[in-house]
């Protein structure tokens, strides 16, 4: 007896439906897609903590993953929002959640797009307003989903489609602008480091408030890389100290959560064909993310996270 | 039944927090808001509202403002905001999206000139922008119809039927911050009189749907279509908030349009907001002197109303359509709309455009009977006729 196609989706799905995962199986992403893995993680990771969730998401690669009306392979409701006012949404849901004092998770889920450019001021009033939600940035620094062009995420060097020649602008930082709003939680998270990831996603549900997180989040569509290598070009990100990890509580207490351990960035910018020979100056980003890196380490020194956190 | 001498903001602040008040035994109500002249006191007095369920979030903008509101909608509660001019164009993006997302959230829009340059005056210009959003308007003539017409517009919103987004207008200063006398209905009748909110479609942890993802063609066709039915059911569904209104408040909310002397009339004037209330007492002055002139206030104006136009112009031969707004390249925005309406059901009738107190100018009686002495000389309609410029 052969399995037809369907059967194969229809078992697929039941598997894949089960209680943790968010995204199912038949979305629209592209191979090596980073947000993704970042959803998938994100699905077991609420899971395991016991976490209902109720998904806001503007304009992005994200909204297009539910797949054509009326399926979706989201396994919890979604909102789609405009694109500048995805912040705005989720707190109209937070706001009515808690005024009928129920429990699941409200979390913003946002393209680079739609958090450092078009929905920047939207954001950053939701955070000094410290809306009670989650807002997690899936940060493939560029507009992915209309072809590749500049975000202010996209770093210095970057060839898109309307920077043909190399984005000239350094890329935005992020995180200290959200840690800046002295909300409760800000930090960055890396699918290289799963169990990392997990413990704030786990820190971040149990707090109350304006909680925003950064996911690196590779495309290799947009970024000219192998799908294969997704995972491990935020490994080496990490590792070269391209893309810290590190974690801020209300705005002021510091955490660093992993060294750079020499890994040359170099291995970062040539397996990606969005950066041209010579279009990124090594020594000059080495430099800058030894910087950051001590930076941080001496933020972490003078005023560190408390041992409960 | 409390009588009060208040402004029109005082009014529909008033009227957008006691029916969201009276949501607490459901959902609740939450609102966003954020000021623009001249509003502001609108979404002030719902900010000092205190609220047995409810949250007035204070956004950054107009466009967060109407975020708020969808948010809160799709998760169930009563919700509601208020704006004008550029604020109103600025909410623009979500309007449509409350809409599109058959989401009833009432907009109070205090009509105010479009800027630049900055004119804080009356105009309809901008609540006239939002025509071809799914969302219900009326215009309001007075501060107490403004109450009543924010009360049946959570009701009519909120109908199985409808579920669609409503706003009701008011000119800038000529009503927002004009004292009258007003019936502010207790509590409690405003609570008999809306039953819960339910949005039937609201976001639903066992039924994990997708709202506002992609659709194609055919399904967002589809969509479009649903929406152009429900607005085919709005009259029905009127007349019984409009009867119910009576039976509680004791008082009529009114209809549609609100027809004055049209039976006999050969020439009749189409006017909304305080513009109607002067066209009312110069017909009232002209009728005095025996002429067959007429007037009719338009106070629903989207779903239009088409039939009611035509009947209340059935024995007229000119009609002189008066416009608080401006299309650029073409001209008032009801006279479009009624030309429209007319065209292949009265192609006998004449009808000419005036532009009357646009940009803020005062619409006097002195105004209006300029207007009825051109048309009464006319032999054919001709381009959009300015008033009130001083040369």
């Amino acid at each position: 007896m052969t399995t037809t196609a369907s059967q194969v989706l229809t078992e697929g799905a039941q598997i894949a439906c089960s209680e943790e995962c968010i995204m199912r199986p038949g979305n629209t992403n592209c191979g090596g897609c980073g947000m993704s893995i970042a959803h998938t993680m994100m699905g077991r990771f609420l899971a395991k903590a016991g976490e209902k969730a109720v998904l806001v998401i503007p304009a992005c690669c994200g909204i297009v993953t539910a797949g054509g009306y009326p399926i979706s392979s989201y396994n919890v409701p979604v909102l789609g929002s405009t694109f500048g006012s995805a912040p705005a949404f989720a707190t109209g849901v937070a706001v009515v959640r808690d005024l009928n004092g129920e429990k699941e998770q409200v979390i913003n889920w946002a393209g680079d797009g739609g958090t450092y450019d078009i929905g920047m001021a939207t954001l950053s009033a939701a955070a000094e307003r410290n809306e009670n939600f989650i807002y997690i940035c899936y940060d493939n620094e560029i507009y992915g989903n209309t072809g590749g062009q500049r975000s202010s995420a996209t770093p210095i060097g970057a060839k898109t489609t309307t920077t043909p020649y190399g984005k000239k602008a350094l890329k935005k930082p992020i995180v200290d602008i959200m840690a800046a709003h002295r909300i409760p939680y800000a930090a960055t998270v890396s699918i290289a480091h799963p169990q990392d990831f997990e413990r704030k996603l786990n820190v971040a549900v149990k707090k109350k408030g304006f909680r925003f997180l950064l996911i690196h989040s590779p495309c290799p569509t947009g970024w000219k890389s192998e799908p294969s290598q997704t995972v491990n070009l935020v490994r080496i990100a990490v590792n070269s100290g391209l893309f810290p990890l590190y974690e801020v509580y209300d705005g002021v207490r510091y955490r660093v959560n992993a060294d750079p351990d020499g890994t040359d960035p170099a291995q970062y910018y040539e397996a990606q064909r969005r950066f041209p020979k010579g279009a990124v100056d090594y020594d000059a980003v080495s430099a800058e993310a030894s910087a950051t890196h001590e930076r941080l380490t001496r933020l972490a020194e003078l005023w560190p996270a408390r041992d409960d956190e | 039944m409390a009588v009060e001498i208040v402004t029109g903001n005082h009014a529909a602040g008033y009227a957008l927090s006691v029916a969201g008040e009276a949501n607490r035994e459901a959902r609740g109500v939450c609102a966003g808001a954020y000021p623009i002249t001249p509003q502001t006191e609108i979404i002030e007095f719902a900010s000092r509202f205190k609220f047995t369920k409810g949250s007035i979030v204070p956004v950054e903008s107009e466009h967060s403002a109407m975020g708020v509101c969808i948010g809160a909608s799709m998760n169930g509660a009563r919700s509601f905001t208020a704006s004008a001019s550029n604020g109103l164009s600025y909410m623009t993006e979500n309007i449509f999206t409350a809409g599109y997302y058959r989401l009833p959230i009432v907009l109070v829009c205090v009509n105010r000139t479009m800027g630049p340059p900055w004119n804080i005056w009356a105009d309809q210009s901008d609540a006239l922008l939002m025509r071809d959003a799914s969302l219900i308007q009326i215009f309001a003539e007075t501060n107490q119809e403004m109450v009543d017409s924010v009360l049946l517009a959570f009701r009519l919103a909120e109908d199985h039927r409808i579920l669609m987004p409503f706003m009701v207008s008011m000119e800038a200063f000529i009503m927002s911050h004009t004292l009258m006398n007003t019936d502010l209905p207790e509590q409690k009748l405003v609570d008999a009189y809306l039953p819960p909110c339910d949005i039937p479609h609201r976001l639903n942890l066992e039924k994990p749907v997708c709202v506002g993802g992609l659709a194609w063609p055919q399904e967002t066709l589809s969509m479009r279509v649903e929406t152009d039915e429900a607005f085919q059911r709005v009259p029905e569904v009127y007349e019984e908030c409009r009867k119910e209104f009576q039976k509680i408040f004791g008082r009529d909310v009114g209809g549609f349009i609100d027809p004055f002397q049209t039976e006999d009339a050969d020439i009749v004037l189409i006017a909304s907001g305080t513009i109607a209330t002067t066209t009312r007492e110069v017909v009232k002055k002209r009728r005095a002197a025996g002429e067959k002139v007429g007037m009719i206030k338009v106070k629903v104006y989207r779903p239009f109303p088409e039939r009611e136009l035509l009947d209340a112009c059935a024995n007229a031969s000119k009609v002189g359509v008066l416009d608080r707004s401006y299309a650029a390249g073409v001209g008032g925005i009801f006279w479009q709309d009624f030309r429209a309406v007319a065209q292949g059901r009265r192609d006998d009738l004449l009808i000419q455009n005036y532009l009357t107190g646009v940009c803020g100018g005062d619409v006097t009686p002195d105004l209006i009977e300029e207007v009825i002495d051109d048309l009464a000389q006319r032999k054919t309609a001709g381009r959009p006729v300015w008033k009130g410029i001083d040369v």
